[in-house]
């Protein structure tokens, strides 16, 4: 006998002792092995696949911060490891995007819009977009396409898809470099507007973190989101005046979906960013209302993500 | 081998209780062979088996203590690796619950790291991911490449993992996963992978964790392996615990069963078997989880 066992004997009828007069009230659950159960709480031991406190979780996704830039890293490092030009792509990519764009509604449509400095309009708001929009693309699979890890190793899992965001955030530095070039050579000043640029990509970057965290959740289940998303985040870009400005559309619309296009969290960080870069672009809103609904989505978009994510912890891995 | 057992006999803490665990896998089953036949299921609204479900477990208890090491053997698709993952939290049971202290972690020839990265890169990506901190994994990289053996036959591990061979990526998983002393640790036909020197080290460094009052769940068909570092097994059918006990009175009774005898393990040189019927200890726990489900 030894005594572990013997603990796993004593442990069920120590509550029974005390109230040895009472009817038998304490009746084990018939298809669960007792002793099994006792001898687990007994010993402290506790039931695995449960999720962690919302607190709990918090710390834990804290003491996995190295991991979360390592991994983060990692990514971003291995998406150029088979190119021969290794990361110089992180520039080229956004340059040849912009070139092709130039070359289109530059040069083949000579599209004005009243706006000066057309180029420069468009290809803010495209680099823009693509942030968010490989975010949301990445994060689909974010869960599902690294199962392997996910089965092998615990950890929170939101490090991934906050990972994503950093690995994104990064690749949007080197287009942002890019296309304050483009914004100088295009004619506009360097202004110290300029440095609105942070915490207006700051922002999105928080928004994008909440957004990857909803569809990593979505996209863990759902496996056919990863074929549908790209048609629904090329819907968002069409309507978040990327190729023109609000404008021309929002006046033919009945007023409450012309408010909610100005809403429209893509279009406020746009024109942010817009407003930081280009002298006098024509907005949508005020610049007080669109920092006013750009920190309010940031906020919402992470909290609500974040909480969404979390309550899914346990059926990550399911596959 | 044999000491250190006597003296924990009286200080037998659990560190894994499984209670009456079902495992259900929902498989999306094999899909439509063409688009035409894909959209005639959806209008028909014929389930034509697309999510399917497979019982893996079904209904296994058993508790294992600190300091154990214990074989997992079973036919293909007995439920091996299915219960691994479940102690380990990453398949959730649908019925009955696994109990444990800390997190287990697995460590299996699936676990995939990054292929596109170097194996340096993977050895600090690997051990943060299991939450050691950024001085401990300093520390002990260097270690993890030597042990895996890596780079014995040349500067590899500043290569892609996607260029190393089967046998090299299990082994430096194996060698990551290993770095830790993990309360629990699961090991999922590591062993078998790697040379005979390999396979000699993990034994060592199994044995070990072992002594770090870890619990070492190993999972082979090799059953060589199992002998070696085990003495406790638990055979595993269709779901269902078969035999638990000695690991040389379930491994007799296996071969038995699986009539074409498996190469007598005994014949192979490396370290001894564990002795048989060692103190008290196996036997009754054999005893206790026999009677564990029947009380019930």
């Amino acid at each position: 006998m030894t005594w572990g066992q013997e603990a796993a004997r004593s442990w069920r009828p120590q509550p029974n002792d005390d109230t040895i007069m009472m009817p038998p009230v304490v009746v084990p659950p018939v298809e669960t092995p007792p002793s099994l159960a006792d001898l687990a709480n007994g010993y402290g031991l506790i039931p695995a696949g449960t999720r962690p406190s919302l607190r709990a979780y918090t710390r834990q996704l804290w003491r996995y911060r190295h991991f979360i830039f390592s991994y983060a890293n990692a990514r971003l490092a291995a998406s150029f490891n088979t190119a021969r030009l290794g990361r110089l792509w992180q520039v080229l990519t956004p340059l040849t995007n912009a070139a092709v764009y130039y070359l289109i509604f530059g040069v083949v449509l000579d599209t004005r819009d009243g706006v000066p400095n057309f180029i420069a309009y468009l290809c803010t708001g495209l680099f823009v977009f693509t942030f968010t929009q490989h975010v949301v693309l990445s994060g689909v699979q974010a869960i599902s396409g690294q199962l392997g890890l996910v089965r092998a190793v615990q950890f929170p899992r939101a490090a991934l898809p906050i990972a994503l965001t950093l690995t994104h955030l990064q690749t949007l530095v080197a287009s942002i470099a890019v296309l304050a070039g483009i914004v100088v050579l295009t004619g506009d000043p360097v202004t110290i507007d300029w440095l609105y640029l942070i915490p207006a990509l700051l922002l999105q970057a928080v928004f994008n973190t909440g957004l990857a965290l909803t569809v990593a959740r979505l996209g863990a289940r759902l496996t056919d989101l990863r074929q549908l998303m790209p048609y629904v985040m090329r819907t968002w870009m069409y309507g978040s005046g990327v190729f023109y400005s609000v404008a021309v559309f929002a006046e033919h619309l009945p007023p409450v979906a012309a408010t909610l296009v100005r809403a429209n969290p893509m279009l406020v960080y746009i024109e942010l960013a817009r407003d930081a870069l280009l002298v006098s672009p024509p907005l949508a809103s005020s610049p007080m209302q669109l920092w006013v609904l750009a920190v309010g989505w940031a906020a919402l978009a992470c909290f609500g993500g974040y909480v969404f994510f979390w309550r899914g912890e346990p059926e990550y891995g399911r596959g | 081998m044999g000491e250190p057992r006597t003296g924990q006999t009286y200080t037998r803490v659990p560190s894994v209780v499984v209670d009456d665990l079902h495992v259900v896998y929902r498989v999306l089953g094999p899909v439509a062979s063409s688009p035409v036949a894909a959209l005639k299921r959806i209008v028909t609204g014929r389930r034509s088996g697309a999510i399917r479900e497979v019982h893996a477990i079904r209904g296994v208890s058993f508790a294992a203590y600190e300091g154990d090491a214990i074989g997992l053997i079973g036919s293909n698709g007995s439920g091996k690796s299915t219960l691994l993952r479940a102690i380990a939290g990453l398949l959730p049971a649908s019925r009955g619950t696994v109990y444990t202290k800390r997190q287990p972690s697995l460590l299996g020839v699936n676990a995939v790291l990054l292929n596109d990265l170097s194996g340096d890169r993977n050895v600090v990506l690997g051990c943060l991911a299991m939450g050691m901190s950024r001085s401990e994994v300093r520390a002990k990289a260097g270690e993890i490449v030597e042990f895996s053996g890596i780079n014995e036959q040349g500067d590899f591990s500043s290569l892609p993992m996607r260029t190393y061979s089967s046998g090299m990526a299990a082994r430096l998983r194996f060698a990551i996963a290993a770095a830790k002393s993990h309360d629990v640790l699961l090991i999922d036909e590591a062993l078998a992978t790697g040379d005979a020197q390999f396979r000699r080290r993990s034994e060592e460094r199994v044995q070990e964790l072992r002594e770090g009052a870890g619990t070492v769940f190993l999972v082979s068909h090799q059953l060589s392996t199992i002998q070696a570092s085990c003495e406790r097994t638990i055979w595993l059918e269709a779901g269902l615990i078969r035999m638990d006990g000695p690991t040389d009175e379930v491994i007799a009774a296996y071969e038995e069963f699986a009539k074409e005898p498996v190469k007598k393990p005994s014949a192979r040189g490396g370290p001894p078997a564990a002795p048989p019927g060692t103190p008290a200890v196996a036997p009754q726990t054999r005893g206790k989880h026999r009677a564990a489900p029947a009380d019930a």
